[in-house]
Parts: structure tokens; sequence; C-alpha cells
């Protein structure tokens, strides 16, 4: 079916009062930028809806990238005909056999922007009723949920019709919500609470800590690989590397074993806040999970939330691993995330933990290390990059092997 | 030179072969290894699977290599086995399977496993039938030929599959070392199919290297135990130039499948019209649509398969007696004996099989020494 246009619904975006205007031009332009590969689309934001005009490119390559983007609650492959009942027939007919499935059923839903056009609503709807049943015998009407809704929608400019609603991505636009500051390890958790972020509106930025030579080049690059796996929903994320070796071994030279991993994320964390406050960031996310390690213990929270008053957002706080991992699957992190190798989290992690680090003690054995300085330096040697959703980077030689292969 | 023997092996592309250097001298690292020489090997084993994945429309964990077909063939019978022993003892397969997997079955019988031996009607096929009758309630593996190597007839695997949507706990292996490349990519995407098993040198790959398919999920016990490759189930230091290389070949293999299998189809369609109409002839293969495009498989009444062999070679074109793999040793073809062929027509079958490389006017060349060799046997049997 050649659609001319894609009518997309807004989400929850309708409930958001005088801050409409902001959500719908930053929808409209993450939506642009989603569909950036497509240059003969023209795009119009309306008050309740976005139209993309197709203008001959593959509605569902289109649509593919579409489901995407948040603050998109559904989307509609349509097609616009001129204001003549009997292409409008035609065209219904066309439409629906391409759907048709044995005992489905229907129903047409027209609506008229228009009032002066030649037959009114009931009219449309029991002509094309007809035809159709005509046209197409496996067909049953059914008024109430029925499988398959034509609607109909005379405009001024032509008579538009489709039959699908497909299920955007929802959520809110990215970028709404300001910007928050990501702590990507690496493993299963992280990405899921960077993707749940960005889901609510957040323009995420990744804080990766790194320790060559405890840690390899590989665990950089599969940390950056699964930010271009979730790149998609912004259309580029920015990676900020932090090198934390020296801040590693300081910590294990001179804080006793129990509070070594306490004091390590406390260090995390205030680097995490630096880099933040440089970025013109609200918020720090994370994605821990309650009681699932021993630093995500109510108690170890305490003790290394207490290096900061800055929201730290938790989205996975409450699932259990497995619904975790199903979103990982879904948002197809899972097979890069359980790729085994050694992140900063789990080298120098003591045999027996602290699952309740004592307040006073954690500040107390803190003062062993020079906090300011460590982290002067650590900050000093960060490195940004850009990444964006086509990037590979656990894959090297690429014109070399496309050559071999 | 025409070379109509490609089910015996296949020559290597020369691309297959530069890639072969190139990764012998520039990623000779062992994937195994942790520095940089050795990530460079792992990328690009990596990259072959994906590829070879990608290709096969599976995913890259669902790969392992292999040393070629009789080792996949070994490991799926054999691991299964192994596996699931303890659900139960009996196999089932069919009469007409290439020795790499009769034979499996037939060590496994000496362990005290049962095998059923599924027989086929004198087309050459399996009757669904006869699969749902032969299994029980300690069937642990079906393990079904997709093409047959000798006469190129297609198995009912979709009907085979159905049947086995019943009994999920059976594995279901398919040998698709003879139908890959050869337009039946539906057939091989059969979602119940749980092993499939390939070699290289079949198309146009390098020599001892091949993969199998094993479904996600379904688990078979390692014959090469040791290092832990190929995620604990094929250990061994990885075959990278030769699998690189068989990535590329299956690259190249699948570029333009279907005008390829459209231009063998038509060259074996000429040679069959015209050795059809010749009385002496006996067919063993048909032109039908459930025949594989690129074997044809036939005998001149009462001249013995490896003398016309030879009397091609006269030609300079080479064919075989049916499976390449018995013919040195005289023993009849397995596929025509299960056919219930009589013995003496039996050992008349020679076999011509075709690969892309393969044009009409060698089917021409190939049709004008066949007549002067039908009319040198016709004189002298006259």
């Amino acid at each position: 079916m050649q659609y001319t246009e894609i009518m997309v619904r807004y989400g929850e975006l309708s409930t958001k009062g005088k801050n409409r205007r902001d959500f719908i031009n930053r929808l409209f332009g993450n939506t642009m930028k989603a569909l950036q590969a497509f240059p003969a689309l023209q795009i119009h934001a309306k008050r309740d809806r976005l139209h993309i005009i197709l203008n001959g490119e593959d509605s569902q390559a289109v649509m593919a990238k579409l489901g995407l983007v948040f603050g998109i609650q559904n989307y509609s492959p349509t097609i616009r005909v001129e204001r003549d009942m009997n292409a409008v027939r035609q065209t219904a007919i066309a439409m629906l056999k391409e759907q048709v499935q044995q005992g489905a059923t229907f129903k047409v839903n027209t609506r008229r922007a228009d009032h002066n056009f030649e037959m009114d609503t009931n009219e449309i709807n029991a002509d094309l009723g007809d035809i159709i049943l005509n046209a197409i015998p496996e067909l049953t009407v059914q008024m109430h949920k029925p499988d398959i809704t034509l609607r109909v929608e005379v405009r001024l400019d032509g008579i538009y019709l489709s039959s699908q609603t497909i299920l955007g991505a929802g959520g809110l636009p990215v970028g709404t919500a300001g910007r928050g500051m990501l702590m990507l390890s690496g493993g299963i958790d992280s990405p899921v609470a960077g993707y749940l972020a960005m889901k609510r509106g957040v323009d995420l930025q990744m804080v990766h800590f790194f320790s060559p030579p405890y840690t390899s080049e590989k665990a950089l690059a599969k940390a950056k690989e699964l930010t271009a796996k979730i790149a998609p929903y912004a259309g580029s994320i920015q990676f900020i590397e932090v090198p934390f070796t020296k801040i590693q071994e300081e910590i294990k030279n001179k804080v006793p074993e129990g509070y070594l991993m306490t004091i390590q994320r406390r260090m995390m964390l205030r680097i995490t806040d630096k880099i933040r406050e440089m970025h013109h960031g609200l918020a720090i996310f994370n994605g821990e999970s309650l009681g699932q390690v021993a630093s995500q213990t109510m108690q170890s929270m305490a003790a290394i939330n207490d290096v900061t008053t800055t929201p730290i957002l938790r989205p996975v706080i409450s699932m259990d691993k497995n619904e975790i991992i199903k979103i990982a699957e879904d948002i197809d992190t899972f097979d890069l995330s359980v790729m085994p190798f050694e992140d900063c989290c789990t080298i120098f992690a003591p045999p027996a933990p602290k699952t309740h680090p004592n307040m006073e003690k954690t500040r107390n054995y803190e003062k062993l290390i020079d906090v300011e300085g460590l982290m002067a330096e650590s900050i000093a040697g960060i490195k940004t990059s850009e990444i964006r959703p086509d990037q590979h980077f656990l894959e090297q030689d690429q014109a070399e092997i496309a050559d071999l292969l | 030179m025409i070379y109509f023997d490609n089910s015996a092996t296949t020559a290597a592309a020369p691309e297959v072969l530069k890639t072969y250097q190139t990764v012998s001298e520039d990623f000779f690292g062992n994937p195994s290894s942790l520095h940089a020489i050795g990530n460079k090997a792992d990328n690009l084993l990596t990259q072959s699977r994906k590829q070879i994945a990608s290709l096969m429309k599976v995913r890259p964990d669902e790969i392992y290599f292999t040393s070629g077909g009789t080792e996949g063939d070994n490991w799926v019978v054999k691991g299964t086995a192994i596996e699931k022993h303890q659900f139960g003892k009996h196999l089932i397969t069919t009469e007409i399977e290439h020795p790499a997997i009769k034979n499996s079955m037939a060590q496994l019988e000496k362990l005290g496993f049962e095998v059923t031996y599924l027989p086929v009607d004198k087309r050459g096929f399996i009757n669904p039938a006869d699969l749902k009758a032969a299994i029980r309630s300690d069937t642990i593996l079906v393990s079904i030929m997709a093409v047959n190597n000798e006469i190129g007839s297609i198995q009912p695997i979709k009907e085979a599959a159905t049947i086995l949507e019943d009994y999920p706990n059976v594995h279901f292996h398919v040998d698709a070392v003879q139908s890959i490349g050869k337009g039946l990519e539906a057939l091989l995407q059969t979602p119940r199919i749980d092993f499939l098993t390939f070699s290289a040198h079949k198309f146009h790959g390098p020599r001892g290297t091949g993969f199998i398919y094993a479904k996600k999920g379904r688990m078979i016990a390692p014959l090469l135990t040791g290092g832990g490759q190929e995620n604990n189930w094929r250990s061994g230091t990885e075959n990278l130039p030769a699998i690189a290389g068989m990535a590329k070949a299956l690259r190249l293999l699948l570029t333009n499948e279907a005008a390829k299998v459209v231009q063998q189809r038509a060259i074996k369609e000429k040679i069959y019209q015209h050795v059809k109409q010749l009385p002496k002839v006996t067919l063993f293969s048909e032109d039908a649509q459930d025949f594989a495009p690129h074997i044809l498989c036939f005998g001149i009444e009462g001249v013995r398969g490896e003398t016309v062999v030879h009397a091609f070679e006269d030609h300079d074109i080479y064919l075989s007696t049916t499976s390449a793999c018995a013919s040195k040793t005289g023993a009849i073809s397995g596929t025509l004996a299960a056919m219930h062929v009589p013995e003496k027509i039996a050992t008349s079958a020679v076999r011509v099989s075709l690969d892309e490389n393969n044009t009409m006017a060698e089917a021409d060349a190939f049709i004008k020494a066949f007549d002067q060799i039908y009319h040198r046997f016709e004189i002298i049997n006259s």
C-alpha cells in the first residue's frame, strides 16, 4: 500500500497545560532528527497531532524509526485522496484487503472537518460499509470493538483514510525533563535505567569509570557500544570516560577492606556530581536495584549518597532482576551486557564488603585519602565523545574485515 | 575442462583463498589470547560468526564452527545421544543418509541405542507417515537430510517438522550439506528444525571447515573437549583462516542465489531432456520441483558407472559414480539400494552435480560427449 502520510498522536503531552508548546516543539525536533535519513519527508507539528507527509518515502522504514521516538502515543499510516467518493471507495477496499483475515470484523468511522461536503458522516459510513462488505465477503460489520476500524476524515484539502493504529514508544520527548547523568557500568541494569530515564524525557549523558590495566580496552568499548545501542532514542548521547585507576589504587592501599567498595562508590558519586555541575545537569541516574548487591542495601545507599544532595534517581530500584532482564532484551542491550569483561566495580571487590556500612566510620576512613586532589586529577583526565546509533566500538579493523569477509 | 562433480567438492573461490592467506598472515594470533594480537583474531572470529548468522537469519550464538560436514553430523547424532541418553535411547533417521550419519548411528547401536531407519519410495522420498509411526516416548533424535547427495531428492522436511511439533523434546537435525545455496532457504528456516549441518568446501570455501546451527536452548554434549572454545561446545584452537574464508564463500554463494539456481536447473533440465529420450538410459533423478536443481543421477544400461566416469574423463569432463565417498570402494549406492533399484541397474549409476560456475555451453559439450559414449556402448553391447 502506497501511503501518503503518517499521522502521529501525542502521548501524555495533551495533559501538560501551558508547557504544551515546548513539548510539541521538542517532539517535533526529535522526530526530525530521528527521520533525517529520509530527505523527502515534510513534517508539520499541529496542536494535537504531527503530520508526516511521505512524498514517496517508504512508510515501513519511516515507521520503524518513529517507534523509537518517546512522546508518541501511536501513529497511523494514512492515504490522502481527492474529495471524490469513488476514489475513497477504491482506496478503502484496497486498504482493507491488505489487512483482512478470515472472520475479521470492521467498522467505518467518519469525521468531517468540512461540513459542506456533499455527504454527511452517517451517509459516508453506510456507503463505505456497503461497498466493503460487497468487495470483501470475509469481513463482517461490528460496531463494538471491531478488529479493524477504517477511519475517514473529510478535510478541505482532501479525504484521509487509515485503518491501522500502531503503538508508539510512549513516554515524554527526550529533553523535556532536563539533563541528567547516568552512571553507566556495562552491566545489565544501568543501560536499562538509562533507557527508562530517557523515556521520561531526560537528556542523558553517560559517565563511565575505567581503570586500565585492571579493566581492558574491551570493557570501555563495551560501555560505548551499549551507549550506541540506546542512542537511537536520543539521536546521539554524550559519553564521558573518567580515569579511575589511581583512585582505586589509593583506596586499596589506605582503606580497610570492608569499606573499599563504599568509599569507591562515594568517589564515583562525587566525581559524577562534579561533572553534572560542569554540564548543567539536574540529577544523577544509576542502575541500582534495592538489595541486589552489597552496595545496593539502603544502608549502603545512605552511606554513599552522603556525599551529595543532588537527586539520585534509580529507575530500576523496585524491579526484580528478571524484570530488568526483560527490558534489557527488549531494547537489545542484554547480549552486550553479559559479555564477560571485568569492569571497575568488580576489581578490588573485597570478599566481604559491608552491607551495613557505618556512616561515621565511612566518613573517617575517607579522610585517609586525598579526596580533593584525587578528584581533580581524575576530572582533568576526562575524555568526552558524542556517540551516534550507527557507531561500533567492539569491532575493530572494520574496513580490513569487510574486505576479508 | 568441464567439472560436473560439485557435490563431491567445489573449487575454492579465488577471493576465498585470498582471505585465507591474508588471515593466516595478518590475523595469526590465537583468538583466546588476551593481548591485542589475540583480540584482533577474536574480533575477526566474532565478525565471521556474525556474518554467517546474518546470512542464515539466525543468532550468532547459534552458529558453531566445526571441521566440516562429517564432524557436524557426528556431533549432532552422538552429542544428542550423550546429552539425552537418560531420557531415551531411540533415534530415527532414513535409509538414504550420508555415511556420516548412518555410521554414527551404527556406532550408537553397538552401545545399546536403538535406531529406526525410515525407508524411501522408489522415487527416493521418505513418507512422513512412517516418521509419525516411528516416534516413541523414548525417541531423542530425528535426523533427516534435506537434499539427498546421490539423486537430489528434497525430503519432506516441512511435513516432518509439522509432525515433530507434537514432540517438542525430540531433537530435529537436518543434514543441509547439499542444500545450501540451492534455493531452499525457506525449507532450511523451518522453525521446528533444531540443528543444521553445513560444510564449507561444498560451496567454494576452504576444506576442513564447516558449521552447525544449533537452536538457542537446545543442548548437545561436546565431542571435542578441551580449552573451552566455541562456548565450551567444541574445543580446539579455531581454524580462523578457514572460518573467515567460509564466511566469505557463504556470502558470495548467497549473492544472487535465485538467478544461480535458475541457471543450474536449466542446465540440469537440458541434459535431463536429452538423455531421457534414449532407450538405454535409466534416470534416478527427476526434473520435478521436489528434486534439487543441481543433481542428476542416471545410468546407461549394462555399463558400469565407473566405466562411464572414465569414458567422460577422456572428454575432459568430470562426474562421479553417485557419492564420491563410496565410489572408490565400489560399493553400490546406498540411496539406490534403499529405492530397491536392482543391483545390476544400480551399478550403472553416475551423478552429474552442478554449481553456479557451470554454463549452458558446458551442457551442450556434455551432450555431445554423451552421444558419442552412448553410441559406442550401444555398439559394444549389441
